[in-house]
Protein backbone atom coordinates (compact mmCIF):
# COMPACT_ATOMS: atom_id res chain seq x y z
CA UNK A 1 0.00 0.00 0.00
CA UNK A 2 3.27 2.59 0.16
CA UNK A 3 3.50 2.45 -2.92
CA UNK A 4 0.10 2.91 -3.63
CA UNK A 5 -0.01 5.73 -1.66
CA UNK A 6 2.87 7.26 -3.41
CA UNK A 7 2.18 6.38 -7.13
CA UNK A 8 -1.20 7.89 -6.03
CA UNK A 9 0.76 11.30 -5.09
CA UNK A 10 2.74 11.60 -8.29
CA UNK A 11 -0.09 11.14 -10.98
CA UNK A 12 -1.20 14.21 -9.06
CA UNK A 13 2.50 15.96 -9.82
CA UNK A 14 3.82 17.56 -12.95
CA UNK A 15 6.94 16.24 -14.90
CA UNK A 16 10.07 17.81 -12.76
CA UNK A 17 8.30 17.56 -9.46
CA UNK A 18 9.69 16.19 -6.69
CA UNK A 19 7.28 14.45 -4.27
CA UNK A 20 8.96 13.74 -0.53
CA UNK A 21 8.17 10.55 1.12
CA UNK A 22 8.73 9.05 5.07
CA UNK A 23 9.36 5.51 4.69
CA UNK A 24 9.95 3.06 7.96
CA UNK A 25 13.14 0.78 6.71
CA UNK A 26 12.65 -2.80 6.05
CA UNK A 27 10.11 -3.59 3.25
CA UNK A 28 8.64 -0.11 2.70
CA UNK A 29 12.47 1.32 2.32
CA UNK A 30 13.46 -1.35 -0.20
CA UNK A 31 10.26 -1.54 -2.21
CA UNK A 32 9.54 2.07 -2.52
CA UNK A 33 12.22 3.43 -4.68
CA UNK A 34 13.51 0.43 -6.46
CA UNK A 35 9.66 0.56 -7.87
CA UNK A 36 9.54 4.16 -8.40
CA UNK A 37 12.99 3.65 -10.64
CA UNK A 38 11.33 0.42 -12.57
CA UNK A 39 8.39 2.68 -13.04
CA UNK A 40 10.34 5.38 -14.29
CA UNK A 41 10.45 7.74 -11.63
CA UNK A 42 14.39 9.16 -10.41
CA UNK A 43 14.96 8.68 -7.12
CA UNK A 44 16.59 11.82 -6.27
CA UNK A 45 17.83 11.31 -2.65
CA UNK A 46 17.40 8.50 0.53
CA UNK A 47 18.04 10.37 3.59
CA UNK A 48 17.76 9.31 7.64
CA UNK A 49 15.25 11.24 9.27
CA UNK A 50 15.45 8.86 13.00
CA UNK A 51 13.81 6.55 14.38
CA UNK A 52 13.81 4.15 11.69
CA UNK A 53 12.27 6.56 9.06
CA UNK A 54 13.69 7.13 6.14
CA UNK A 55 13.05 10.60 3.76
CA UNK A 56 13.06 9.61 0.13
CA UNK A 57 13.00 12.27 -2.39
CA UNK A 58 11.12 11.37 -5.96
CA UNK A 59 11.28 12.95 -9.05
CA UNK A 60 8.58 12.65 -11.89
CA UNK B 1 2.50 -7.12 -23.99
CA UNK B 2 1.01 -5.10 -20.84
CA UNK B 3 0.75 -7.07 -17.78
CA UNK B 4 -2.74 -7.74 -16.87
CA UNK B 5 -4.57 -8.97 -13.55
CA UNK B 6 -8.24 -10.10 -13.32
CA UNK B 7 -10.12 -10.62 -10.20
CA UNK B 8 -13.57 -12.57 -9.63
CA UNK B 9 -14.32 -11.14 -7.02
CA UNK B 10 -16.69 -13.09 -4.96
CA UNK B 11 -16.64 -12.81 -1.47
CA UNK B 12 -18.65 -10.35 0.36
CA UNK B 13 -16.46 -10.88 3.34
CA UNK B 14 -14.64 -8.07 4.55
CA UNK B 15 -10.88 -9.51 5.21
CA UNK B 16 -11.44 -11.63 1.32
CA UNK B 17 -12.01 -8.00 -0.15
CA UNK B 18 -9.01 -6.55 1.50
CA UNK B 19 -7.55 -8.78 -0.42
CA UNK B 20 -8.88 -8.51 -3.65
CA UNK B 21 -7.89 -4.62 -3.22
CA UNK B 22 -4.96 -5.22 -1.92
CA UNK B 23 -3.96 -6.85 -4.95
CA UNK B 24 -5.63 -4.66 -7.40
CA UNK B 25 -4.14 -1.34 -5.89
CA UNK B 26 -0.66 -2.99 -5.60
CA UNK B 27 -0.58 -4.58 -9.31
CA UNK B 28 -2.21 -1.17 -11.16
CA UNK B 29 0.50 0.90 -8.96
CA UNK B 30 3.15 -0.61 -11.21
CA UNK B 31 1.31 -0.66 -14.54
CA UNK B 32 -0.69 -3.91 -14.42
CA UNK B 33 -4.28 -3.83 -16.15
CA UNK B 34 -6.33 -4.93 -13.36
CA UNK B 35 -9.81 -5.61 -14.01
CA UNK B 36 -12.32 -6.89 -11.08
CA UNK B 37 -15.61 -9.10 -11.89
CA UNK B 38 -17.81 -8.88 -8.93
CA UNK B 39 -20.14 -11.69 -8.60
CA UNK B 40 -22.75 -12.67 -6.28
CA UNK B 41 -21.89 -11.49 -2.84
CA UNK B 42 -18.76 -9.71 -3.78
CA UNK B 43 -21.50 -7.23 -5.32
CA UNK B 44 -22.05 -5.58 -2.01
CA UNK B 45 -18.42 -4.07 -2.53
CA UNK B 46 -19.45 -1.66 -5.31
CA UNK B 47 -22.47 -0.94 -4.23
CA UNK B 48 -23.56 2.93 -4.08
CA UNK B 49 -24.90 2.82 -0.30
CA UNK B 50 -22.24 1.37 1.59
CA UNK B 51 -24.32 0.66 4.42
CA UNK B 52 -27.26 -1.76 4.91
CA UNK B 53 -29.91 -0.60 2.32
CA UNK B 54 -33.26 -1.58 1.25
CA UNK B 55 -31.46 -2.08 -2.30
CA UNK B 56 -33.31 -4.87 -4.87
CA UNK B 57 -36.64 -4.74 -7.12
CA UNK B 58 -38.72 -7.35 -5.13
CA UNK B 59 -39.76 -7.09 -1.32
CA UNK B 60 -37.42 -10.54 -1.14
CA UNK B 61 -34.65 -8.93 -2.59
CA UNK B 62 -35.13 -5.36 -1.00
CA UNK B 63 -34.87 -7.50 2.28
CA UNK B 64 -32.09 -9.41 1.12
CA UNK B 65 -30.21 -6.17 0.04
CA UNK B 66 -30.77 -5.11 3.37
CA UNK B 67 -28.82 -7.85 5.25
CA UNK B 68 -25.89 -7.77 2.74
CA UNK B 69 -25.52 -3.95 2.89
CA UNK B 70 -22.40 -2.66 1.27
CA UNK B 71 -18.95 -2.42 1.90
CA UNK B 72 -19.27 -0.55 5.60
CA UNK B 73 -21.33 -4.07 6.64
CA UNK B 74 -19.12 -6.60 5.30
CA UNK B 75 -18.83 -9.76 7.62
CA UNK B 76 -15.32 -11.56 8.58
CA UNK B 77 -15.73 -14.60 7.40
CA UNK B 78 -13.87 -15.67 10.64
CA UNK B 79 -14.47 -15.09 14.34
CA UNK B 80 -16.80 -12.67 13.10
CA UNK B 81 -18.47 -11.51 16.63
CA UNK B 82 -21.84 -11.00 16.13
CA UNK B 83 -20.68 -7.88 13.62
CA UNK B 84 -18.10 -6.87 16.27
CA UNK B 85 -14.89 -7.56 14.12
CA UNK B 86 -15.00 -5.21 11.30
CA UNK B 87 -14.77 -2.65 13.74
CA UNK B 88 -11.95 -4.09 15.54
CA UNK B 89 -10.27 -4.70 12.16
CA UNK B 90 -10.62 -1.21 11.00
CA UNK B 91 -9.40 -0.02 14.04
CA UNK B 92 -6.23 -2.05 14.11
CA UNK B 93 -5.57 -0.95 10.62
CA UNK B 94 -5.84 2.66 11.29
CA UNK B 95 -3.29 2.36 14.16
CA UNK B 96 -0.59 0.15 12.40
CA UNK B 97 -1.21 2.68 9.09
CA UNK B 98 -2.46 -0.42 7.03
CA UNK B 99 -5.67 0.75 4.76
CA UNK B 100 -8.82 -0.47 5.44
CA UNK B 101 -11.40 -1.38 2.50
CA UNK B 102 -12.70 1.80 1.77
CA UNK B 103 -9.36 3.47 1.64
CA UNK B 104 -8.28 1.08 -0.37
CA UNK B 105 -11.61 0.93 -2.75
CA UNK B 106 -10.53 4.84 -3.18
CA UNK B 107 -7.40 4.31 -4.20
CA UNK B 108 -8.32 1.71 -7.01
CA UNK B 109 -10.76 4.25 -8.67
CA UNK B 110 -7.10 6.53 -8.61
CA UNK B 111 -5.49 4.37 -10.23
CA UNK B 112 -7.80 3.22 -13.13
CA UNK B 113 -8.89 -0.12 -12.27
CA UNK B 114 -11.49 -1.34 -14.09
CA UNK B 115 -14.81 -2.28 -12.08
CA UNK B 116 -17.05 -4.89 -13.65
CA UNK B 117 -20.60 -6.11 -12.55
CA UNK B 118 -21.97 -9.73 -13.11
CA UNK B 119 -24.84 -9.71 -14.81
CA UNK B 120 -26.91 -12.91 -13.77
CA UNK B 121 -25.86 -11.95 -10.08
CA UNK B 122 -27.50 -8.91 -10.51
CA UNK B 123 -30.33 -10.36 -11.98
CA UNK B 124 -31.01 -13.06 -8.98
CA UNK B 125 -30.32 -10.46 -6.90
CA UNK B 126 -32.84 -7.52 -8.10
CA UNK B 127 -30.03 -4.81 -9.04
CA UNK B 128 -29.49 -2.73 -11.22
CA UNK B 129 -26.14 -0.44 -12.44
CA UNK B 130 -27.56 2.31 -11.00
CA UNK B 131 -27.09 0.91 -7.48
CA UNK B 132 -23.46 0.86 -7.78
CA UNK B 133 -20.79 3.48 -7.65
CA UNK B 134 -20.04 5.33 -10.89
CA UNK B 135 -16.76 3.96 -11.72
CA UNK B 136 -18.33 0.51 -12.37
CA UNK B 137 -17.47 0.41 -16.09
CA UNK B 138 -19.98 -2.48 -17.41
CA UNK B 139 -22.44 -5.46 -16.61
CA UNK B 140 -20.78 -7.97 -18.02
CA UNK B 141 -21.46 -12.19 -18.50
CA UNK B 142 -19.09 -15.11 -18.46
CA UNK B 143 -18.09 -14.88 -21.70
CA UNK B 144 -17.14 -11.16 -21.88
CA UNK B 145 -15.26 -11.13 -18.67
CA UNK B 146 -13.24 -14.06 -20.21
CA UNK B 147 -12.42 -11.84 -23.19
CA UNK B 148 -11.01 -9.22 -21.04
CA UNK B 149 -9.32 -11.43 -18.57
CA UNK B 150 -7.66 -13.42 -21.99
CA UNK B 151 -3.46 -13.38 -22.05
CA UNK B 152 -2.97 -12.20 -18.10
CA UNK B 153 -3.66 -14.23 -14.74
CA UNK B 154 -6.73 -14.36 -13.28
CA UNK B 155 -7.87 -14.91 -9.61
CA UNK B 156 -11.16 -16.09 -7.67
CA UNK B 157 -11.69 -14.36 -4.20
Amino acid sequence: MTFVKTKIELSRLNVGDRLEVLLSEGEPLENVPRTSAEQGYHVAAIEPAGDGIYKVIIQK
Amino acid sequence: MENKLSIISFSGDFDKLTAVFTLATGAAAVGYEVNLFFTFWGLDAIKRKQGRSFVGGTPLTRLFGFFMGGLKAAPVSRLNFLGASPSIFRSLMRRNNVATPEELLDAAKSLGVNFYACEMAMHILGLTKEDFIPEVKDVLGVASFLRIADGGQTLFI
